[in-house]
């Protein structure tokens, strides 16, 4: 047999829709292409002529897994054209909304979306019957990130309660203090998770990447800090567009993302773990050291441990900022409006979020760039589904086409959002 | 003998995912209601898929393109009953905002690679194409309405959704009017309940992401908020958001924009 084609018309378990196609000949992987057919959206298109202030809303539709991740980079791009820092109180429940987001959907991923691979199960509801507590412990993570998002957020998808500048309403300690015991139970939870995601038969592989996250002078990175790489990239957010490239390839509605000098990145939990393991809080550190993991892993499929470790520490830090919380003087500070240029980059769940925007003297957004995690880690999956399958042309037709399922599992695509960005550019002769 | 399980199917069209997920946002009801009805075909959480025919299909999206145009009717034809869930199945969503846009001048501009794109013009709700039973409207659609649809289809009943304002919500919570309290432009008045009030209890106006309610009065709406101040360009952003496509919004939208037209 010379020729051979693995084909998946429908990828599960992952956010949005998407396609996988292998194809092999004499003996050698000729053709890997992940295709993204999530129609597009258009949403940088639509965010012309709208007001600077509705697009915390309107680019949290993007995405229903990680709306704060959108609303995030985009009141910290819009702050940044407009010149406003949000300091003090106001910037610790933005990161306490986003423990709640990354919580959420690092739940929602180990428990219900990947673990059921690694255990040989179609989905997490028939691991359930085997394995009932197991996927209540999941369910039960998942419900602590969720009632962060419901607290702060108002509701857990597309909350309403983020603005440019800060919150509509900020509460006050004694609602905050709810919390507090859910992560409890959930910090229990989530090391139990770090064990547990450790004990799965991993499958090897390595990843010879570059990778790419935010690092922050002394927090593991949500909102802020330099664009950093494992090559030894240093770089502000507005600085992005000179070092990242974007390519319309025909077979996927989503751009392929690459970096100068590097080629194909990659964001992520991975990347954020190799790149600030010095920065997560000594619980998650131990966890993680208890976990097997060192300094640096490059093993896609042990992104399922990583993940379990950044629960670890979202908890701890949520449980932190409620501790010591002291409800802010307003609700949000003042904002100009201004003609301005804003850059930020955030990281989403599954890795750094860029936006620009350009606004005039009225407010209106004359123009919206987005780049998502998922397309930039595109070209990386193809890669990593092309050294997987050449090292396993052995394996039984169905067994090498649920493992490559699997390996785009690793990254925890969400096709809703590589897609739904897609940007329409002017093409004049 | 146990009694055979409905069949149930969920679908995604143009979307964000947000609508399924609050499926499996029910993490207190999640596993029982997986014993009550067989989740034959639900991408977003399972690589196993039971054949058809469905006896409740979920449909999540709006029609962007020309294979979902055909899609939907396929799954029309292997669905006993089809719930549409969300803003855009039963309105268009955010991307119907296109459909305000100078489509030819539009799709002359755009892209790097036009030629890649296969995307419709307009982007429609479903019951523009096929029959619905039922719509469950919200961006996104609650949790608690969304487990309502799917008891209501178990019992053999009609679903109990509210059918008034998002004014009686804030009255049930118990939250002063924030647009006679403090003159914040609302649309409460105009969108239908089933959120629970969220945005005047965090201190903000309804932006109307459950759309119109039964016969609203959205012309004395915009009317109010002219006088609280809003031009005619934040009026027409107002009512054209997540259900821009939805008939009341789009016809106050576009009287905003009509430059001899009153209020």
């Amino acid at each position: 047999m010379s020729g051979r084609t693995i084909k998946v018309d429908l990828l599960a378990r992952v956010e949005g829709e998407g396609q996988l196609y292998v194809r092999v000949k004499d003996g050698a992987v000729a053709d890997v292409r992940l295709k993204i057919v999530e129609p597009p959206r258009f949403f940088e298109a639509l965010l012309r002529g709208r007001d600077f202030r509705e697009a915390p809303d309107i680019t949290a539709r993007i995405c229903g897994i990680c709306p704060v991740a959108y609303q995030m980079s985009a009141v910290h791009a819009m702050e940044d054209a407009l010149g406003v820092t949000v300091g003090g109180s106001l910037r610790a429940l933005r990161r306490l909304l986003y423990c709640g987001e990354w919580i959420e959907s690092h739940a929602l991923h180990v428990y219900l979306l990947h673990a059921p691979d690694f255990l040989g199960y179609p989905d997490a509801l028939r691991m359930a019957k085997d394995h009932p507590a197991i996927v209540q412990r999941g369910l039960r993570l998942k419900k602590a990130g969720n009632a962060i998002m419901r607290l702060l957020g108002g509701r857990e998808i597309h909350p309403i309660n983020v603005k440019v500048g800060g919150f509509f309403r900020t509460p006050s300690r004694a609602e905050l203090a709810p919390l507090a015991d859910q992560l409890e139970q959930a910090l229990d939870d989530a090391r139990e998770t770090v064990r547990w995601t450790a004990s799965l038969p991993m499958p090897a592989l390595d990843l010879p990447c570059t990778f790419v996250a935010l690092r922050h002078p002394d927090e593991y990175p949500f909102n802020e800090g330099h664009i950093v790489s494992s090559g030894g990239l240093d770089i502000a957010a507005r600085e992005f567009d000179r070092h990242v490239h974007e390519e319309h390839v025909p077979y996927t509605h989503a751009l392929h993302s690459t970096l100068d000098g590097a080629g194909p990145y990659l964001v992520g939990p991975l990347a954020r773990y190799n790149l600030n393991g010095d920065r997560l809080a000594p619980a998650a550190r131990q966890a993680a050291a208890g976990a097997g993991l060192g300094a640096v892993c490059r093993n896609p499929f042990q992104s399922i441990v990583v993940r379990a470790v950044e629960i670890l520490q979202a908890c701890g830090e949520a449980r932190q900022i409620v501790a010591s919380y002291e409800p802010p003087d307003r609700p949000a500070v003042d904002v100009p409006v201004r003609p301005g240029l804003g850059y930020a980059a955030t990281e989403a769940p599954r890795g750094l979020l860029y936006h620009r925007y350009e606004i005039d003297g009225s407010g209106a957004i004359l123009d919206a760039k987005i780049v998502p995690p998922t397309s930039q880690n595109q070209k990386s999956i193809e890669d990593d589904l092309r050294r997987f399958v050449t090292a396993h042309l052995d394996l039984p037709e169905q067994e090498l086409q649920w493992r490559c399922e699997q390996i785009v599992r690793n990254y925890d695509p969400c096709l809703s959002c590589s897609t739904h960005v897609l940007r329409l550019e002017v093409d004049r002769p | 003998m146990r009694r055979r399980r409905p069949k149930l199917a969920v679908w995604k069209f143009a979307s964000c995912d947000g609508c399924q997920l609050a499926l499996l946002d029910c993490e207190d009801e999640l596993l029982a209601l997986a014993d009550a009805i067989e989740i034959a075909r639900f991408p977003e959480a399972s690589r196993a898929a039971v054949k058809g025919p469905y006896d409740l299909s979920l449909v999540e999206g709006s029609i962007t393109t020309p294979e979902e145009a055909q899609r939907i009717q396929q799954v029309r034809r292997v669905s006993r009953v089809l719930v549409t869930i969300g803003a855009c199945a039963t309105a268009g969503g955010i991307q119907a905002l296109r459909n305000f846009a100078d489509v030819k001048a539009f799709i002359a501009l755009v892209y790097a690679q036009p030629r890649y794109i296969d995307s419709l013009a307009r982007s429609t709700p479903i019951a523009d194409h096929v029959r619905v039973d039922f719509e469950l409207r919200g961006c996104p659609v609650s949790r608690h309405q969304l487990l309502e649809v799917i008891g209501a289809f178990l019992a053999g009943r009609k679903p109990q959704t509210p059918a008034s304002s998002v004014c009686l919500e804030c009255k049930r919570r118990g939250t002063v009017c924030v647009m006679v309290a403090r003159g914040t432009p609302c649309l409460g008045p105009v969108t239908q309940a089933g959120c629970g009030a969220i945005c005047p209890a965090y201190d903000r106006g309804c932006y109307g992401c459950f759309g119109p309610m039964e016969t609203p009065n959205a012309a004395a709406l915009g009317g109010r908020c002219a006088e609280l101040g809003l031009s005619r360009a934040a009026l027409v952003r107002v009512f054209r958001t997540f259900n821009a496509g939805a008939e009341a919004f789009r016809q106050e939208s576009e009287a905003h924009e009509r430059p001899h037209d009153q209020g």
